[in-house]
């Protein structure tokens, strides 16, 4: 039975991940707070609004109302990655070799590991960024479609179009595909090698939280009373496929997805708090946590594959033990 | 879905450069009226008071996909509403203006049509300030200067002090002939009391109406009742008889409708279509209807092809149960609404 260590904290939570092993949670409010050998916080944004856990550097890229990027290591250490001026920084992302991303306004910066700052603008503002997993490349969703450019190098960026506001954006592990969250409750997505189209809908909600399986060959998403689960494994992803409908509930919404490290498991969180996790191959459900007293806004797994953290737009906070 | 004790009132401002938005803005966040507000600006220019509070976002106009025309949300709106929500505690209220040029029904629609903002903010209402000297000028120039006033719930009719009275006259007719709903103050140095542009409820079905008992009769031919805002520093007399041919450069009209009891089986369907039908046309609707065997008051408000309503109270004793209906929007036809308005009364 899994047992669940609870931190309730003041306040929205933006991110809760692992760092070095260790639980961070990072609020609204900007303050990060982390229980390590007992309770400690620290101070990034004031006013936090987007944050990115860098895999590769195991480090919390943040983003906020006070237009800079900071970058928050374990053990509380925050520094100052850029300042983008008076505006929000409203998405941030981080790439391969150091490179990390993030939007104010119309425009989209690159500040590469060694403080290089590229901007690029763009007619529309640029509502999310990520990086391809395969070379030096990054999308941003926008409306009417996204646009990948290749920071590393000279060239036209590539546009994609789709009508519609774009919000969100996802490349597949492999590079292979490209999936934007829409304005309205949709999925869209490309596949780069020709182009070619996929409408995922049918949510009755916005979707907010996507995650990839191992390896790619699913994609978890919220938006709906249970995670809908996409196929991605074969070359043309998931057009004509149904998707896989796990957790479903009849009172409340999925509001959070996280894939399992290794396993075809995944981690869902509702709007009233509850976390389970289900097996693709039989739907099977184990409940994580009971209900609480807020939207389960981020989860991620710790490497071991034993802990799920947490946290929620009402601040209750917390660290699941399956193995327990 | 949404929860009345949580959502925050947004106010949205509109009106052209130079019409004082910035001199009601700057008043809005230094006097001392107890709440704090979040505010929306395109541009920081003139506003000089530093205030973690004031957020500066490009305006977005975002069509959505689902074949309606009309159908347009403000998605900076929606980004920087959500971010606010995420520390809900630092702020009573959130007020947005827009540029001049402005369109306010994406604004509007906002929150209306996004489900996130609208399960934690309400529309409070629209307020346009007019310059009483350049307004003229404006709504030969341009359409969105006639929308703003069309749209309005509250019309700042600002700069009193560089005109003539008979050209104030002139100029409040005018915004009356756009909007006849419109609650208007006449205001030097945009020095309106706060309390008359903020929190009005003008989108809340169970006040709006109450708010301005006057609004829908607009078009009577009782002008005992007609609704102007009497400020003591006025002191004059402003009865007026303008008639509409006297008014140029204006698109836009009202049609305000009035009946006896409806009949649900046909006034809904009715009412359906007119703003599927009519939708783009429409800028804004109001109504209170009298439905057969029903002893509550119905409330509806629109905006294009969004409608909402809900029963707001029970009729009082003696009150006449009568149905009223406001359109205010370009290319009307008056009298096909009426004649199809009057066939939905119950037999």
């Amino acid at each position: 039975m899994p047992t669940v260590a609870p931190l309730d904290l003041e306040g929205h939570c933006v991110a809760a991940v692992i760092l070095n092993e260790v639980p961070h949670f990072a609020l609204a409010d900007g303050t990060i707070h982390r229980l390590d050998n007992g309770y400690k916080t620290a101070q990034a944004n004031d006013g936090l609004l987007a944050a990115f856990h860098d895999a590769a550097k195991d480090r919390l890229i943040t983003g906020g109302e006070d237009g800079k990027v900071f970058a928050v290591k374990a053990g509380g250490e925050v520094s100052e990655l850029a300042s983008a001026g008076r505006k929000w920084v409203t998405s941030v992302t981080a790439g391969p070799q150091g490179a990390v991303a993030y939007a104010s306004g119309k425009t989209a910066f690159v500040r590469f590991a060694d403080g290089k700052i590229e901007e690029f603008a763009h007619p529309r503002s640029v509502e999310g960024l990520a990086f391809s997993p395969k070379g030096m490349r990054f999308g941003v969703a926008r409306y009417n479609g996204a646009t990948l450019h290749f920071p590393a190098a000279e060239g036209k960026p590539v546009e994609l179009e789709w009508a519609g506001a774009h919000t969100g954006i996802t490349f597949s592990p492999d590079g292979a595909f490209l999936v934007t969250t829409m304005q309205e409750n949709a999925l869209h997505g490309w596949k780069l090698a020709d182009g070619k189209h996929m409408r995922m809908s049918g949510y009755p909600g916005k979707v907010k939280s996507l995650s990839w399986s191992v390896k790619g060959k699913w994609l978890a998403s919220s938006g709906a009373p249970a995670a809908i689960v996409w196929p991605f494994a074969s070359k043309d992803g998931p057009m004509g496929k149904a998707p896989l409908e796990l957790g479903t509930r009849g009172n409340t919404m999925v509001t959070c997805v996280v894939c399992h490290p290794s396993q075809d498991v995944v981690a869902i969180g509702y709007e009233d708090g509850m976390v389970i996790a289900a097996r693709f191959a039989d739907a099977k459900e184990v409940l994580l946590r009971r209900p609480g007293k807020g939207a389960i806004t981020s989860m991620m797994w710790d490497k071991e594959e034993r802990r799920v953290v947490f946290g929620s737009a009402a601040g209750d906070c917390g660290v699941i033990d399956i193995t327990a | 879905m949404s929860d009345a004790q949580t959502q925050i009132p947004v106010t949205v401002l509109t009106g052209y450069l130079g019409a004082g938005k910035t001199t009601l803005l700057n008043r809005i966040l230094s006097e001392n009226h107890g709440k704090r507000y979040a505010v929306i600006v395109n541009e920081f220019g003139e506003i000089g008071i530093d205030n973690d509070l004031i957020v500066e976002s490009d305006e977005e106009i975002y069509e959505m996909n689902n074949g309606c025309v009309c159908c347009t949300v403000r998605g900076d709106l929606i980004r920087v509403v959500e971010g606010l929500m995420k520390r809900p505690g630092r702020f009573d209220a959130i007020v947005v203006e827009t540029t001049g040029l402005a369109d306010p029904v994406p604004v509007a629609q906002t929150f209306f049509m996004d489900d996130d903002v609208r399960t934690k903010t309400k529309l409070d209402a629209v307020v346009a300030l007019v310059d009483a000297k350049h307004l003229p000028l404006r709504l030969k120039d341009s359409k969105e200067a006639e929308d703003q006033i069309a749209f309005a719930d509250v019309v700042v009719l600002n700069k009193t002090d560089l005109v003539t009275p008979e050209e104030l006259e002139k100029v409040e007719a005018t915004i009356r002939a756009i909007n006849p709903a419109a609650k208007i103050h006449r205001t030097q140095r945009s020095g309106v009391p706060l309390t008359e542009v903020l929190d009005r409820g003008a989108f809340d079905l169970s006040r709006a109406l109450e708010n301005d008992p006057h609004f829908l009769d607009a078009h009577d031919h009782d002008h005992d009742h007609h609704d102007h805002d009497h400020h003591d520093h006025d002191g004059h007399d402003h009865h007026h008889h303008v008639h509409p041919s006297d008014i140029h450069d204006v698109t836009v009209k009202s049609v305000s409708l009035r009946g006896g009891e409806m009949d649900p089986k046909k006034f809904f369907p009715w009412i359906e279509k007119v703003t599927q039908m009519e939708g783009p046309n429409i800028l804004r609707l109001k109504g209170i209807i009298a439905l057969k065997g029903d002893e509550d008051r119905y409330v509806l408000q629109g905006v294009h092809m969004i409608l909402e309503g809900d029963h707001q109270r029970a009729w009082k004793d003696g009150e006449k149960h009568e149905s009223r209906l406001v359109f205010i929007g370009r290319d009307l036809d008056a009298e096909r609404l009426r004649k199809s308005f009057e066939a939905c009364q119950a037999a």
